[in-house]
């Protein structure tokens, strides 16, 4: 057999850079509702980021931020938080952004 | 032979297991028990407890998750061992899949029992027979000192670095999993050595705290495809693999068992018998007799089923007169018995003569002397160009 695919991954298994390959879908259009941070009420233990499921918390040093081009707005992050920091809030409020 | 002679004790074919894994130096070990596999669950908790292993024991409320612990622990880099049988086996399913498919080299031991829908709390290979095309390597042994040998040797097939694959070592329930037989168990320092050639390879990646990495999440057109391939080109490398770790076990600790297959009698055998786990044992005791009586006959004992060794079959059986296959187990929606059909696909390389299947030793019913002997005439037969049955259920003509 003549192989002509170029290999994707430099491993026998599949195993990549999470941070090139595992947020490579375009979650943050799905998005209805976004979650925002109380940073008064943050008290930075990290349970939203441990429960987010495509894993886009960025830690910034002392509380966390979903990177909103991922961040498909599931709302877990605002359930499980148990200062309640979070507040899912419709997309329509963000219409100016561009 | 550099080993030292070991210890020999009478063993059932559940603690050998344990010991066989102890001796391995699992870091990770989660095991749910059932039978007939409970004696392997009990034997090395209770060898982690006493403090013989060093291993963390991950106490789990089901196959499901000792198979998903195992896995993962597999990923962050440690040496794992699980055991299971039956509806075990079909309860960790999916995670059979996943651990295969990130090439985890867990090694498990699959104590083979019958599978639900009948319940049947007794022996046959149905459970390895379902999970064959899970992609894992699997294995099964004869007796119980090719248990611990096996899995010895299975370490070094899961763990090395151009196969990365998990690995499942199966023996028939009952027959073995509780018969005490004398048994040679290794000395640990022997082990050590013969497994230290793992330690020399390069590192396998693994989960590193902190750092985000992923593994089986981008399977997504083309990246399906290669590790689908890579999967696929390692289950092709094992054969030989498994030859040659047999090879240098033989060299190493003076037992071998012939890697793939076990050729018993087959250089100037005229027709071949097939058969696999305890009933090849009874089948050497019957091929000895029909020799002694002048009846050329040779047994091939599959000890490889993943990968399938075609190439190690069609050398030992090309030119055979006839082949009778001891199924113990069944593939639904094929009259013949699952190895008859992989044989079968052998078939134009073997040449045209009759391939017999005949199913046996379901439900704990014993593949005896008289049946195998019954087989062997048949075989015999069909090897003189006599007509033949394709298929026979050996009890159902009892």
């Amino acid at each position: 057999m003549v192989i002509k695919h170029k290999w994707i991954f430099k491993t026998e298994a599949p195993w990549s850079d999470a941070n090139q390959k595992m947020l490579a879908l375009d979650t943050g259009s799905w998005r209805t509702e976004r979650p925002v941070l109380d940073k008064s009420l943050c008290n930075y233990c990290g349970l939203c980021a441990l429960y987010c499921p495509p894993q886009c918390m960025k830690d910034m040093g002392d509380h966390y931020e979903a990177n909103l081009a991922f961040c498909k707005g599931c709302g877990i992050c605002a359930k499980e938080c148990p200062k309640k920091a979070y507040t899912m809030k419709p997309e329509g409020d963000f219409t100016n952004e561009s | 032979m550099k080993a030292k002679k070991g210890q020999v004790s009478v063993m059932m074919g559940n603690a050998v297991a344990a010991y066989a894994a102890k001796l391995c130096r699992p870091e990770v070990v989660a095991c749910y028990p059932i039978t007939p596999q409970s004696e392997v669950a009990e034997t090395i908790s209770g060898l982690v407890a006493d403090g013989a292993l060093d291993a963390e024991i991950v106490e789990v409320e089901g196959e499901n998750s000792a198979m998903n612990v195992v896995l993962a622990a597999s990923m962050a880099g440690a040496r794992t061992f699980t055991a299971t049988s039956s509806y075990g086996l079909v309860y960790m399913y999916d995670a059979i899949l996943q651990a295969s498919g990130y090439r985890a080299p867990v090694v498990m031991v699959n104590v083979n029992r019958e599978t639900p829908g009948i319940h049947a709390v007794s022996s046959g290979q149905q459970d390895m027979i379902s999970t064959r095309d899970a992609g894992w390597a699997q294995i099964i042994v004869e007796n119980n000192q090719e248990i611990i040998d096996q899995i010895i040797m299975s370490y070094r097939l899961a763990e090395d670095f151009d196969i990365q694959l998990p690995v499942m070592v199966n023996y028939d329930g009952y027959y073995l999993s509780y018969l005490n037989e004398e048994v040679e168990i290794p000395d640990q320092a022997d082990v050590d050595a013969f497994l230290a050639p793992l330690k020399k390879q390069p590192q396998r990646p693994r989960i590193i705290p902190g750092a985000a990495t992923g593994c089986g999440t981008h399977g997504m057109e083309m990246g399906y495809v290669e590790a689908r391939y890579k999967h696929w080109a390692a289950m092709d490398r094992a054969k030989k693999k498994v030859d040659d770790i047999d090879k240098e076990f033989g060299e190493y600790f003076g037992r071998s068992y012939g890697g793939q297959i076990e050729e018993y009698r087959m250089a100037d055998a005229e027709f071949a018998i097939l058969a696999s786990g305890s009933a090849a044992g009874t089948a050497k005791t019957v091929v000895d007799a029909k020799r002694a009586e002048g009846v050329k006959v040779g047994l091939v004992k599959l000890r490889l089923f993943r990968p399938f060794p075609e190439e190690r079959l069609i050398q030992a059986l090309k030119g055979k007169k006839a082949i009778g296959v001891i199924d113990r187990s069944l593939s639904f929606g094929w009259k013949y018995g699952p190895m008859c059909v992989e044989l079968k696909a052998l078939a134009p390389q073997i040449g045209s003569a009759p391939i017999l299947s005949y199913i046996d030793g379901l439900a704990n019913l014993d593949i005896t002397i008289p049946h195998i002997g019954r087989v062997v005439d048949e075989v015999g037969a069909a090897a003189k160009g006599k007509p033949y049955q394709e298929v026979t259920w050996i009890p159902m003509e009892e």
